[in-house]
């Protein structure tokens, strides 16, 4: 078996009385797309926020490439090779979408003490950023400003930076959210794709969208793993239909 | 609409051809007024990096304007009384040339920049507003207090310091060099705000949490940001206090802060020649209000208000409308 890129051991977040990750072990193996799914409330995002750097776990590590990444700000996750995307898109407003897919570019390597030459007219920034944005199909819009793009575009655009960090995973808070038919069926070809690239963790609620994609799905419920296995195995599995999905999944 | 590029020749083609008529017409006061005008501009170009690019709302910018005041202060007075600086650890006597003291300056301003920045970074919003006004309150009072260099009285230099080459003492020469720096200043600062550096400083301030994730260092990019601004500002000190061969405590004072802060709201928040049409609507408003009435101060605060209200992007925004998109 091959050892996973990315992997949670015993990760546990209480606020308070609240118990938002309960001992959550899971992880990525190379090449496959895990998505968590689980009812609102159920500390999807308390587990990302973990995972990216934004919140520390009480207890349990975070590794990433076998690297114990667990005490380190969100930056130097970055650096090691974790891709991000949010749920809601945390994009530069005012900026151009080619603007941020530069900015992504400028991160990769590390080094932002440039002072004096146009950002735009770095070739090697400029083209790792146009490559991303082509690959996600945002090409027509690198001039405009990020404000004026429609939800979807957005989201393409959320995934086209992550793309210009070359990560060695990605981490996709709801993706999906937000898109029309046409846009995730668009989006879910996408990520079929790029999971031989880097491993997907994606968390998502648009059912048909995990359905379709994942290799595996975790089943979150009120902070706790209840179950983790493949599409058909979790469809089959008794407490998740209880505790989610309901009967006519 | 005007657009932007042609506005800040129109400014530029002002900041020459109004000395220029009055060097002609030999009304040196004139002269003086712009460049009191382009001083100002060069602090507030300072700030607006802080500001503009990195949405770093710093109430305490006096701390670098009265500082380079006081470097230049300082430095003159003990060359003009022939008494050392320092004998320990070695030997640090005054000067009267002005690159030497302009060196000191960005040096000094620059520290007490990365100082005051890395205590100030901790916080956000009012926190940060407020603590930067308070270090520089300390300078005002620390300055009132130190009766080695005239404390309340302030400091007066008799004769202003050496160019070489130029004759500093005529009004036209002494504008020449400061206009040459305020040019040099926006130069920098354009290419700066292009640069991958502001690029990324400009997206620090729209989304921390997306330069966070590409790997970047938020607080480290706006440090940066603070000590180039507070050394730009510094250096305007210097040469203020060489325009009026004259430096007190008023140069660390909170009104001053503001100041310099409204040239930028006046001109437009962020755009490049902002400071510069700020300040000299400022001068002109100063010089041509304050001739009818004392409290001029009235007119300006009404025309603050009307541009904050209806212009969100300044004089320029109003004139130019939006900023144009990079590409």
């Amino acid at each position: 078996m091959t050892d996973p890129v990315l992997a949670t051991h015993g990760l546990t977040k209480t606020f308070g009385s609240l118990v938002a990750s309960e001992d959550v072990s899971i992880d990525l193996k190379p090449g496959e797309i895990h998505a968590v799914i689980g009812p609102n409330g159920a500390g999807k995002t308390t587990l990302i926020a973990q995972i990216c750097g934004t919140l520390t776990p009480n207890s349990g590590r975070i590794e990433l490439a076998g690297v114990d990444i667990t005490g380190r700000p969100t930056r130097a996750r970055a650096l090691a090779g974790l891709g991000r995307t949010f749920q809601i898109s945390a994009l530069a407003m005012e900026d151009t979408v080619l603007e941020n897919a530069v900015l992504g570019a400028l991160g990769a390597t590390g080094n932002p003490w440039r002072f004096f030459k146009p950002a735009l007219k770095n070739i090697e920034l400029r083209e790792v950023a146009e490559q991303a944005l082509h690959r996600v199909g945002l090409d027509d819009v690198m001039s405009t400003r990020t404000a004026e793009l429609s939800h979807g575009q957005r989201r393409q655009l959320e995934v086209a930076v992550a793309l210009t960090l070359q990560p060695r995973a990605f981490v996709m808070d709801e993706p999906m959210a937000g898109l029309g038919s046409e846009g995730s069926k668009v989006l879910t070809e996408f990520l079929s794709e790029l999971r031989s690239e880097a491993p997907i963790l994606l968390v998502e609620h648009d059912m048909d969208a995990v359905f379709a994609l994942a290799d595996r799905i975790s089943v979150l419920v009120y902070g706790k793993v209840i179950a983790t296995g493949s599409v058909d195995e979790i469809k089959r599995d008794e407490a998740v239909r209880e505790a989610y999905l309901g009967d006519d999944a | 609409m005007m657009s932007e590029r042609n506005l800040n020749i129109a400014v530029l083609a002002m900041f020459i051809g109004i000395p220029a008529w009055a060097y002609f017409s030999d009304e040196p006061f004139t002269i003086t007024l712009m460049t009191r005008a382009a001083i100002f501009a060069l602090a507030a170009v300072g700030l607006n990096l802080a500001l503009g690019v990195g949405g770093l709302v710093s109430l305490g910018h006096a701390a670098f304007f009265g500082l380079g005041g006081y470097v230049m202060g300082i430095l003159a007075y003990h060359a003009q009384t022939y008494t050392p600086l320092a004998e320990w650890p070695f030997l640090v006597e005054g000067t009267k040339s002005m690159p030497v003291i302009w060196l000191a300056s960005l040096l000094l301003s620059a520290g007490l920049a990365w100082v005051i920045g890395s205590l100030s970074l901790r916080t956000t919003g009012v926190y940060f507003i407020m603590i930067t006004l308070a270090f520089a309150q300390m300078m005002f009072f620390f300055s009132i207090s130190w009766s080695a260099y005239g404390g309340e009285d302030g400091l007066s230099i008799y004769v202003r310091n050496n160019f070489p080459g130029l004759n500093t003492l005529d009004p036209i020469q002494f504008f020449a060099i400061c206009f040459v720096i305020l040019l040099a200043a926006l130069f920098l600062s354009a290419r700066l705000a292009k640069s991958p550096f502001g690029l990324a400083l400009n997206a620090a301030r729209q989304s921390p949490q997306r330069v966070e994730t590409v790997g970047l260092n938020t607080q480290r990019l706006k440090l940066v940001a603070f000590v180039i601004s507070g050394a730009i500002t510094g250096l305007a000190g210097a040469l203020f206090a060489d325009l009026n061969r004259f430096v007190s405590p008023t140069m660390f004072s909170w009104q001053l802060s503001g100041e310099i802060m409204v040239f930028i709201i006046i001109g437009g928040v962020g755009r490049l020649f902002g400071p510069v049409v700020g300040a000299l609507v400022f001068v002109a408003l100063e010089h041509f209000l304050g001739g009818l009435s004392e409290f001029w101060h009235i007119y300006l605060g009404l025309l603050l208000l009307l541009i904050v209200l209806f212009g969100k992007g300044g004089l320029i925004g109003l004139i130019c409308g939006r900023e144009k998109v990079h590409d």
